[in-house]
C-alpha cells in the first residue's frame, strides 16, 4: 500500500487554514449522536477527550491510573515552547517550525510541523486562562526561559513543575467534562485490543484491573493516546507502568509504524546507584542554562571534584560547541557524555556519570537566583543521592527518556486503520529523529486540543445516522476472546523467572546494541537474541494469583510480552537506517570528527512498518519526505 | 543491611486483613523503599508466594500514584518526601518496619496496599476547574497576573493528590487537599467568576466522601509538598462568603 500523507496543498502557511475550511463538518446537533473513545488520559488524551466532550460528541476514555491526573506527562519538568516572541528575540511561528524540523534531523513532515508551531500560541492561552500558574514577571506578565538547541527564550514554565500543571490543567479540564456527564470516566482500565470490522475500528476490549473483568466498547472511532516505548530499555525515565501495548495490539492489527528506532536518550538524569535499581530520574535540562558540564582531563582521577583545578577539567561540550556550548541538542550531549566515560573519564562511585556544576553561577549570580531556579531539582537531587549540589556538582548520565517513533498517522493524525487515530507521543510525527526540550507538551496538547478535535469530524461526518457496530458482534466476541486466552496463558506458564527478570535481561539487549549508538553486527545479535529471549519467556515466566483480582504481575506480564516484538522492530529499524540522524547515532555512518552522518539521498523517509506476522518480518513502507520550505543543512552546533 | 516488614495482606475489599512478617536481606541503603520491595516481591515470586500490590508509578514524587503508611506515618518518616523518593538509608539495620496502606473511610481497601481514591477525582469534578471552552482563551498577556498571587497560586497547585492529609488526619479528612485546589483557583483573576460557586460545591462534596476538620494540623506535617495549613483557612473564609454570597446562608435558593 502508498502511504498517503494527506497533507493539503498550498503554500505551508496557508495549509491548516485551507484545511479547516475544506474539511467535512460535524453540526453541533449531530455530535451527540458520534461515540468515540479515547485511551489515555494524559496531555493529548485527556485534552482530546474533554474538548471532544465539550464540542458534543458523545465520549467514552479509559486510563489504567486510579485518576486522570496521573499520566507520566506529569513528570516533565522544564517547559512549554511556544512562538509568542514575549522576549522581542527574533521569534516566530516560522522559526519555531524551522527548529523544530532542524532538531529532529530533517526527518519529520513539513506541515505537521509547522501546524505544531501556528497552534503552540493558543496553547499558552489556554492554558493561562484555565489556571496554570506559570511563572511570571514582577510586572505581573508572563516569563520564558530558553532551553536545549535554540537561540531565542520561547519556553513557558510553571517552577520546575511544568508538566504536572499541564497535566493538571488538561485533568481540571476532563473533570468539568466527567461532572456535566459528556465524558464518561474509566479508571484502571486497561486496553488490550482494539476492535476492527472490515478494516476499520469499531472498539476497544478492556480489562478493569481491581476486578479482571473483560468488556467490550463501540465507536464511530478510536483514538490511542497512551504514550511512549521508552520501558523497553527496562531503566529509563518513564513511570513505572508506561508501555506500549495500546500501540502495539494496533500495530499487530495493521496501523503501521514508524521510525521504531528514533528514540531519544537524555542528557540529564541521576546516574545509578546500584543494579536494583527500577527506574533512573530525570533532572530538566532547563540545568544546563547554568550549569557547566566537565569530566577531569585525566581518566580514572581519583580525586573528588572540588580538588581537581580548572585547568585540568574538560568542559568539553564548551569546547567542542563553543556557539551553543552546554545548550546542544539532547542528542548530541548524550553521545558527547557517553564518549567521556567510554574514555574511563567517569565520575561517581560507579563511574558512571559526568559533572554538572553550578559553582560559576552561584558566584556569578549568588545562590538565591539558582535556588529560585532550580531549587526543588536540587533538592530531589539532594534526596536521591544524599549530595548537596549547591557545594558539590551534580553527576549526570543519560537515560533513555522519550520515543519519536509510533504510529505512522497522516496530516489528519489517522493512522493506516480507518477510524484510529493517534495522538502525542503514541504517534511518530513531529519531532523527526530527534525531540527539542520543551516540546513534548506543546505537540500532545497541540494534538489534543486544537487538532484532533477537528479532523475527527472529516472522518465521522461521512458515518451520520449509522450506529457504531454492536458489541454482540462477532469482531468483539473474538477479540475478547484472544484476550482472555492470552491472559490465561500467561497464567497457565508457571515457570521459574519472574516477569521483572525478563524485562531487565530484555533492556540489557536493548541499551547495549540499540541506545546511544548502533552498529549493524551489534542490531543482528540483537535480532536473534531477543526472539530468543521471547520464547523463553512464555515457557519460563512466572505469574502468579489470578486474573479475577488487581493483579500487577499480569498487568506487567502483557506488558513485557509487547516490549519483546516492539524491541526486535526497534533493532529492525535502526539497521534499516543507515545513517546516522538526531537521537539515531549508526557508528558506520559519522564524520572524521564523530558527528552524525546523515544520508538524505537514501534516507529522507518514514521507515513505515507493515506488521505481517510474529515470527515474519514486517513489510517495509516509505513516505518519502520533501523540503519545500527549508534546506538540509548538517546540523552544526559549533 | 537487614530489614523486617510487617506488611498488611487483604485479598479483597470484602476481605479480612492482617499483617504477615517478611525479612528484607542484604539490601543496599541507596535503595528506595519501594526498589526494597520490589525485591521483597521477587523473593516471594521465587518462593511461589502472591507479590504484594501497591501503588506506584513515576518514583520520583511528582505523580501521587504512591501511598503507604510506614511505621504509622504517611509516605514514613522523612518529611517533605513522597514513599517513592525514601531511601533505605533513612532507616536503620535490623529495623522492624511496618507497612499499612492508608486507613481513611474514603479511601476503600482495594488490595493489600492499595486504596481506591477516586472520591478525590468526585471533589474535582464538582468545581476544581475554570470554564473555558478549548479555543476560547483570550491572549495569554492580556490580563497580568500579580508575581505574588502566581506563585501562591504555585504553591497550593503543587499537591500531587496523593491522599496523605487523608491518611494523617484522625477524622479521615480532605480539607487540605480541597483547600489545594480551590485557593489555586480562586487566587488568580481567571478564577474569579465562579470562585463562590467552585467554593461551596467542592466543599459540599468533599463533606459527602470525608470527615471534617477539627485543625489538627497531622495534614499538613504528613504532606509530601508542604501544602500549607493557611489555605484551609482561605477556603473556609470563601466557603462561609460563598454561602452568603449564594444566599444558602437563609435557606433561599440562588
Amino acid at each position: 500500500m502508498t502511504l498517503d500523507s494527506k497533507v493539503p496543498e498550498g503554500a505551508l502557511a496557508d495549509k491548516w487554514e485551507g484545511y479547516r475550511f475544506d474539511m467535512k463538518l460535524v453540526a453541533p446537533t449531530n455530535r451527540r449522536k458520534f461515540k468515540i473513545i479515547v485511551i489515555g488520559t494524559g496531555l493529548a488524551g485527556g485534552s482530546a477527550a474533554a474538548t471532544l466532550g465539550e464540542l458534543g460528541y458523545d465520549v467514552d476514555v479509559f486510563t489504567y491510573h486510579d485518576s486522570p491526573r496521573r499520566a507520566h506527562s506529569i513528570a516533565a519538568q522544564g517547559g512549554i515552547n511556544a512562538a509568542k516572541n514575549y522576549r522581542g528575540d527574533g521569534d516566530s511561528i516560522f522559526r519555531l517550525f524551522y527548529d523544530t524540523i532542524k532538531g529532529g534531523d530533517y526527518r519529520s513532515r513539513e506541515a505537521n510541523v509547522y501546524r505544531l508551531a501556528e497552534v503552540s500560541n493558543e496553547i499558552i492561552d489556554q492554558c493561562t486562562a484555565q489556571g496554570v500558574p506559570f511563572g511570571r514577571e514582577y510586572g505581573g506578565l508572563l516569563d520564558n526561559r530558553s532551553f536545549g538547541g535554540v537561540q531565542v527564550s520561547r519556553t513557558f514554565y510553571a517552577r520546575g513543575q511544568t508538566g504536572q500543571q499541564l497535566q493538571l490543567g488538561v485533568y481540571s479540564a476532563l473533570a468539568r467534562q466527567v461532572g456535566l456527564g459528556s465524558v464518561k470516566l474509566h479508571t484502571r482500565a486497561e486496553m488490550l485490543e482494539v476492535v476492527l470490522k472490515t478494516g476499520q475500528a469499531v472498539g476497544v476490549v478492556v480489562r478493569d484491573l481491581t476486578t479482571g473483568e473483560i468488556s467490550t466498547h463501540s465507536a464511530h472511532a478510536v483514538v490511542l493516546a497512551t504514550g511512549g516505548y521508552s520501558n523497553a530499555y527496562y531503566l529509563s525515565t518513564n513511570a513505572m507502568a508506561c508501555n506500549g501495548t495500546a500501540v502495539w495490539r494496533a500495530y499487530r492489527k495493521g496501523a503501521q509504524f514508524a521510525n521504531a528506532s528514533f528514540t531519544q536518550i537524555h542528557p540529564t538524569c541521576i546516574p545509578a546507584s546500584d543494579e536494583f535499581q527500577s527506574k533512573l530520574t530525570l533532572m530538566s535540562e532547563s540545568l544546563r542554562n547554568d550549569g557547566r558540564i566537565w569530566v577531569p582531563e585525566k581518566a580514572e582521577d581519583p580525586r573528588p571534584a572540588g580538588q581537581i583545578p580548572d585547568a585540568e577539567r574538560d568542559y568539553y561540550l564548551e569546547r567542542r560547541y563553543p556557539s551553543f556550548g552546554n545548550l546542544v541538542p539532547r542528542d548530541v550531549a548524550s553521545r558527547a557524555a557517553k564518549q567521556q566515560i567510554d574514555q574511563n573519564k567517569g565520575v561517581g562511585p560507579l563511574h558512571n556519570g559526568v559533572y554538572l556544576d553550578f559553582h560559576d553561577s552561584i558566584e556569578r549570580l549568588g545562590r538565591d537566583v539558582i535556588e529560585a531556579r532550580y531549587g526543588n531539582l536540587f533538592e530531589m537531587y539532594q534526596r536521591i543521592t544524599d549530595e548537596n549540589p549547591y557545594e558539590t556538582p551534580m553527576r549526570i548520565y543519560p537515560a533513555p527518556h522519550y520515543t519519536m517513533g509510533g504510529l505512522w498517522v497522516d496530516y489528519e493524525l489517522m493512522t493506516t486503520v480507518p477510524g484510529l487515530y493517534s495522538i502525542g507521543e503514541a504517534n511518530f510525527s513531529d519531532h523527526g529523529a530527534n525531540r527539542l526540550g520543551a516540546s513534548a507538551l506543546m505537540q500532545g496538547l497541540a494534538d489534543g486540543y486544537f487538532v484532533l478535535p477537528y479532523t475527527i469530524a472529516n472522518y465521522l461526518a461521512g458515518y451520520l445516522n449509522t450506529d457504531p457496530v454492536s458489541t454482540d458482534d462477532p469482531v468483539f466476541h473474538e477479540a475478547e476472546r484472544e484476550v482472555t486466552d492470552r491472559l490465561n496463558r500467561f497464567l497457565g506458564i508457571n515457570g521459574s523467572r519472574s516477569v521483572d527478570w525478563f524485562h531487565r535481561e530484555l533492556g540489557k539487549i536493548l541499551i547495549e546494541h540499540c541506545g546511544m549508538a548502533r552498529n549493524a553486527s551489534g542490531l543482528e545479535k540483537a535480532l536473534s537474541e531477543i526472539p530468543a529471549l521471547r520464547e523463553e519467556f512464555y515457557q519460563d515466566v512466572r505469574v502468579l494469583g489470578e486474573n479475577e483480582t488487581l493483579n500487577q504481575s499480569l498487568e506487567k506480564a502483557g506488558r513485557v510480552a509487547d516490549f519483546f516484538e516492539m524491541g526486535e522492530l526497534m533493532c529492525r529499524d535502526a539497521l534499516h537506517r543507515e545513517e546516522s540522524c538526531g537521537g539515531h547515532f549508526r557508528e558506520e555512518y559519522q564524520t572524521e570528527d564523530g558527528e552524525a552522518l546523515r544520508r538524505d539521498e537514501e534516507f529522507a523517509h518514514v521507515a513505515s512498518w507493515e506488521w505481517t506476522g510474529t515470527d515474519t518480518e514486517p513489510n517495509l513502507h516509505k513516505e518519502e519526505l520533501e523540503f519545500e520550505n527549508v534546506e538540509l543543512t548538517t546540523r552544526s552546533y559549533k | 543491611m537487614n530489614v523486617s516488614l510487617k506488611v498488611w495482606r487483604q485479598d479483597g475489599p470484602a476481605a479480612a486483613g492482617e499483617f504477615t512478617m517478611y525479612e528484607a536481606t542484604d539490601i543496599s541503603s541507596e535503595m528506595s523503599f519501594l526498589e526494597m520491595l520490589d525485591v521483597v516481591n521477587e523473593e516471594l515470586i521465587a518462593r511461589g508466594e502472591v507479590p504484594i500490590e501497591f501503588d506506584h508509578d513515576c518514583r520520583e514524587g511528582i505523580c501521587g500514584m504512591c501511598s503507604l503508611m510506614i511505621d504509622g506515618i504517611p509516605h514514613g518518616p522523612q518529611r517533605s518526601t513522597a514513599t517513592c523518593q525514601l531511601h533505605m538509608r533513612k532507616f536503620k539495620d535490623g529495623a522492624v518496619i511496618t507497612v499499612e496502606p492508608w486507613r481513611a473511610a474514603g479511601f476503600p481497601i482495594v488490595r493489600d496496599l492499595v486504596v481506591d481514591r477516586s472520591a478525590f477525582d468526585r471533589i474535582i469534578e464538582a468545581g476544581g476547574f475554570i470554564s473555558v471552552a478549548t479555543g476560547s482563551a483570550p491572549e495569554a498577556n492580556l490580563i497580568p497576573v500579580p508575581r505574588e498571587a502566581a506563585e501562591a497560586a504555585m504553591d497550593a497547585a503543587s499537591c500531587i493528590g496523593c491522599g496523605a492529609c487523608v491518611a494523617a488526619c484522625p477524622n479521615g479528612a480532605a480539607q487540605l487537599f480541597t483547600a489545594a485546589k480551590i485557593t489555586q483557583l480562586n487566587l488568580l483573576p481567571q478564577g474569579q467568576p465562579e470562585r463562590w460557586s467552585r467554593t461551596v460545591n467542592m466543599v459540599d462534596t468533599m463533606e459527602e466522601y470525608f470527615g471534617s476538620c477539627t485543625n489538627i494540623g497531622e495534614c499538613a506535617s504528613a504532606c509530601p509538598q508542604d501544602i500549607s495549613l493557611d489555605f484551609i483557612a482561605l477556603m473556609n473564609r470563601d466557603y462561609a462568603r460563598g454561602m452568603v454570597r449564594q444566599r444558602r446562608l437563609t435557606g433561599q435558593r440562588s
